[in-house]
């Protein structure tokens, strides 16, 4: 089999438009994980046993169970219960849940990481609870989650194939798609996995900046 | 005799199955000087930490100017104190760490400001001209724009004095805070607290190892040992001529590892 450059340059479009829905997925799914980790990570620490203890289980759960699985779950089998999503919608959910299970604990390391003499300053210098989270507690313990954070993110970027199984085009759906089409693999397998190069080596460039610039959490 | 400033009245208190405190009463007149010794373990930090409300009581009383720490009264009798009577009473109390525990992400200025900003609604213009003061009475006047990692342990523990000081406590609380001093910065820190102590009429307590300081420094020494006070009185007294069999014992360890009493 030979390399055909013109191939290259006919189903690079399309392929650039997969590029473009991974992308979206990534940061999409990124944003979502941010949140989701932060309701499991503050839940995990309430008082309340049943919902410390009931977000520790479905978190576990989650972390436990293939993504792929999750995403079933959620395109495949919510509609029998009469929630039907869009694909890319299902996948966001999917991988900010996925991934929400993973940032909890790197906003629990992050705040464990404050040591308690922190806490006991400022109490001692009378702040209020949300005075210390505010202006003592996060100010210190957010900088070295963000590398961790980014770390992750670059994870999921590399999972986002996982979507093409329910049909959400993104790059390796569009690839998969033009090769079948042509039976042709070798150019769009190709594309892809230098695609998925390229940019996890952009990205761990920038993740290594985050960490000279915020340090490492540990 | 003025009503004292604090009273702790039967105070006991347990880490799980290890008993800290037993009984623990005494109390100290507003100005006094109070220097709390004993071997490691004895309970004297542990009182410090309380007063704080760094750490509750399973049982007995306190009163700190004349109002309960831990309790508030309610329908006639007594209810456990919430947050926002914790809060108060904090206002009436600083301390001062072992570790210093400043804030490694704000500069020394605004570890002195910070407080009186945040809590008590000083003007930032304000609470700066009064922390340059603070600063400039220990010492590090130069020192305000430095972030505390650029400080040797004996600036940071100065640092940490005038943060304390910054929100004008009636009582100071010094916990061992020369204990993790390099041996030639220690001398630093003391003559801050020497001269705290001649210029104001702030009540301290100071748990120490250092009881050649203790002595000068005291109005009044406890002598702890197993979470209660075998023996008070007079530096004078406690270090030169001490009645109880165990404040004997112990200072004779300490001259023996070649401290000055």
């Amino acid at each position: 089999m030979e390399w055909s450059w013109s191939f290259v340059w006919e189903i690079l479009p399309t392929l650039l438009e997969g590029v473009k829905v991974t992308i979206i997925a990534t940061l999409l799914g990124s944003a979502l994980a941010l949140v989701v980790g932060l309701f499991v990570a503050l839940a995990r620490r309430s008082d309340n046993p049943f919902l410390s203890r009931g977000t520790g289980f479905l978190a576990e759960f989650i972390r436990g169970t293939p993504l792929l699985v999750q995403l079933y779950f959620l395109f495949y089998i919510l509609p029998d219960l009469g929630l039907t999503l869009s694909p890319l919608v299902a996948g966001t959910i999917g991988l900010g849940l996925h991934y929400g299970t993973y940032t909890a604990e790197v906003y629990r390391a992050g705040i464990e990481n404050v040591s308690r003499g922190q806490w006991e300053a400022a109490k001692a210098c009378n702040l209020t609870t949300p005075q210390a989270w505010r202006h003592i507690i996060l100010p210190q313990a957010i900088p070295p989650m963000i590398p961790a954070l980014a770390n992750y993110f670059i994870a999921m970027f590399k999972e986002t194939p996982l979507l093409s199984a329910i049909t959400v085009l993104e790059l390796m759906n569009q690839a998969r798609s033009v090769a079948n089409f042509n039976y042709r693999y070798l150019e769009p397998m190709t594309l892809v996995g230098v695609f998925f190069l390229v940019i996890s080596i952009i990205s761990v460039i920038g993740l290594r900046a985050l960490e000279r610039r915020f340090g490492r959490l540990g | 005799m003025p009503a004292p400033i604090i009273e702790v009245d039967r105070v006991s208190k347990s880490f799980g199955p290890l008993r800290v405190l037993e009984e623990l009463s005494f109390t100290v007149a507003p100005g006094e000087k109070l220097a709390l010794i004993g071997p490691s373990g004895s309970g004297k930090t542990t009182i410090l930490r309380i007063l704080m409300t760094l750490e509750t009581i399973n049982s007995g009383h306190i009163k700190v100017d004349g109002e309960y720490l831990f309790h508030m009264p309610k329908n006639g009798g007594l209810a456990p104190a919430d947050e926002r009577h914790l809060h108060r009473m904090r206002a009436k109390i600083g301390m001062v760490f072992q570790l210093f525990n400043l804030f490694p992400h704000k500069s020394v200025l605004d570890n002195v400001t910070l407080a009186p900003i945040l809590t008590k609604g000083v003007a930032k213009a304000d609470a700066e001209r009064q922390a340059m003061e603070l600063l400039d009475m220990v010492g590090l006047a130069d020192k305000a724009k430095a972030m505390p990692a650029q400080l040797s342990g004996g600036q940071k523990q100065r640092v940490a004095i005038a943060r304390a000081l910054a929100l004008q406590p009636k009582i100071m609380l010094f916990d061992e805070v020369t204990s993790a001093l390099d041996p030639e910065l220690v001398e630093e820190v003391l003559n801050v607290m020497r001269r705290l102590a001649e210029e104001t009429d702030m009540t301290m307590l100071l748990v120490t190892h250092e009881m050649g300081f203790a002595h000068d420094f005291a109005d009044r020494v406890l002598f702890f040992d197993r979470g209660s006070i075998v023996e008070e009185g007079p530096p004078d007294e406690i270090f030169t001529n001490p009645k109880e069999e165990r404040t004997q014992a112990f200072l004779k360890k300490i001259i023996a590892a070649g401290q000055r009493v």
